[in-house]
């Protein structure tokens, strides 16, 4: 039980989605542009991944992994499926957000005009994607492990847009250079929250 | 030659060198530029393996272009993107084990990089095949030039070293240089970037934002 929440405490802070590996930066870029979507993208984001996650955590245990098949027959135990994993995760990740965009839209109509468009878009954020990679990377030891490593990435990624689109949008008032208006001052802010968020890196829980 | 590069292949290779840069104009492929850019080496093998696959993969959805049914086109695109991926990752893995270890997650990612679905939906389902393929590497080079002219940057500054020579002399350490640690760390990816988007709209001043 330590182990979980150490892990999503862990994977908000030291090892943040957005300061630490970069993932989702597109979408990260082009939605900050104002707090409310911004949070709608992010809670888009945290479902995603908390349904996606486990689903190929399970994948990669009981199909992908040398020997995982071996439920089916023991003649199986020398079977290495893992270079198969990048198309069934992709695949697993596609049909995922299909679905639960179609969920969304059938059982709450107001939650998924909110999220909208966002919702398919979801399927190529590298966050998601990404998750999954470290997911299979960093060997968790079962379910509840990858859920709140799941939970915790998102919740950071989520952190970290609704701050940035909160500076982004008091920095509208302020006479930048011409040259890095726009695009290149979002970037210096970014390295700028991501040194704050480096102080985190010793954590230890 | 002259039919194969036409005026117009021409300034489909040309244009996503600069004017319309994947990385600085386009805001497409951010995450993997700015994580693979600490050495230079990786960086190098980064922007290669992403124009093969940008190529590749603008060549084969362009030649389907006209049998995919519009609903279910993205599944079709991700799936041709991660085929390619596996393949280079493969191929990384029994030829540059050591790179594709320090890529680690990052060649995965490729599939979810914004510069491949960008460029299928903008530019492969609507152009022939041979533009596509070129398309294809005008944007794979436009992406890879900024990863190196990043990881050059980072390197030197960082570790005093290009793809792993010393290159700067030892009597400078000895007159009190040190070399700048804070380069290596994930941040400095995001000020070096921005200085590039600096520069480069400085000399283009059409793309400077309003």
């Amino acid at each position: 039980m330590e182990n979980v929440a150490s892990i999503f405490v862990k994977s908000i802070f030291v090892d943040n989605m957005i300061f630490a590996y970069f993932l989702g930066m597109c979408s990260y870029l082009a939605v900050s542009k104002n707090v409310k979507t911004s949070i709608g993208l992010g809670m888009a984001v945290i479902f995603v991944l908390a349904i996606t996650l486990p689903i190929n955590y399970l994948l990669e245990v009981h199909v992908l992994k040398e020997g995982a098949l071996t439920w089916l027959s023991p003649n199986l135990k020398d079977l290495d499926l893992s270079y198969l994993a990048f198309i069934l995760f992709i695949a697993v990740i596609a049909a995922m957000t299909q679905l639960v965009e179609m969920a969304v839209e059938k059982f709450s109509p107001s939650l998924y005009s909110s999220l909208g468009i966002f919702l398919p878009l979801i399927a190529v954020n590298c966050a998601i994607m990404g998750g999954s990679l470290f997911m299979q990377q960093r060997a968790f030891n079962n379910v509840a492990e990858t859920t709140s490593y799941a939970i915790g990435s998102g919740v950071g990624w989520t952190l970290a847009i609704v701050g940035l689109a909160a500076i982004r949008e008091k920095m509208e008032y302020s006479d930048v250079p011409a040259p890095l208006r726009g695009l290149g001052i979002t970037f210096i802010t970014v390295a700028l929250m991501g040194i704050a968020f480096m102080c985190f890196s010793g954590l230890k829980i | 030659m002259s039919k194969l590069l036409s005026e117009k292949t021409k300034q489909v290779f040309l244009v996503p060198l600069s004017k319309n840069n994947p990385i600085t104009v386009q805001v497409l492929g951010i995450c993997s530029a700015l994580a693979v850019t600490a050495k230079l080496e990786p960086a190098l093998v980064m922007g290669l393996s992403v124009t093969i696959i940008v190529a590749f993969s603008n060549l084969i959805i362009s030649l389907l272009r006209n049998t995919i049914p519009n609903r279910i086109r993205i599944i079709v695109q991700l799936v041709v993107v991660a085929s390619l991926v596996t393949i280079v990752s493969e191929f990384l893995k029994a030829y540059a084990y050591d790179i594709s270890v320090q890529l680690s997650v990052y060649i995965g990612l490729i599939i979810t990089n914004c510069i491949l679905m960008g460029r299928l939906e903008a530019f492969a389902m609507a152009n022939n095949p041979w533009e596509s393929f070129v398309d294809g590497f005008g944007n794979g080079f436009g992406y890879a030039w900024i990863l190196v002219v990043v990881a050059f940057f980072r390197e030197l500054l960082g570790s005093g070293t290009l793809l792993g020579f010393k290159v700067i002399p030892h009597s400078f350490y000895e007159a009190g240089y040190a070399n700048n640690g804070l380069m290596i760390l994930p941040p400095m990816a995001l000020i070096i970037v921005a200085c590039v988007i600096w520069v480069h709209r400085a000399r283009n001043k059409e793309l400077q934002e309003k």
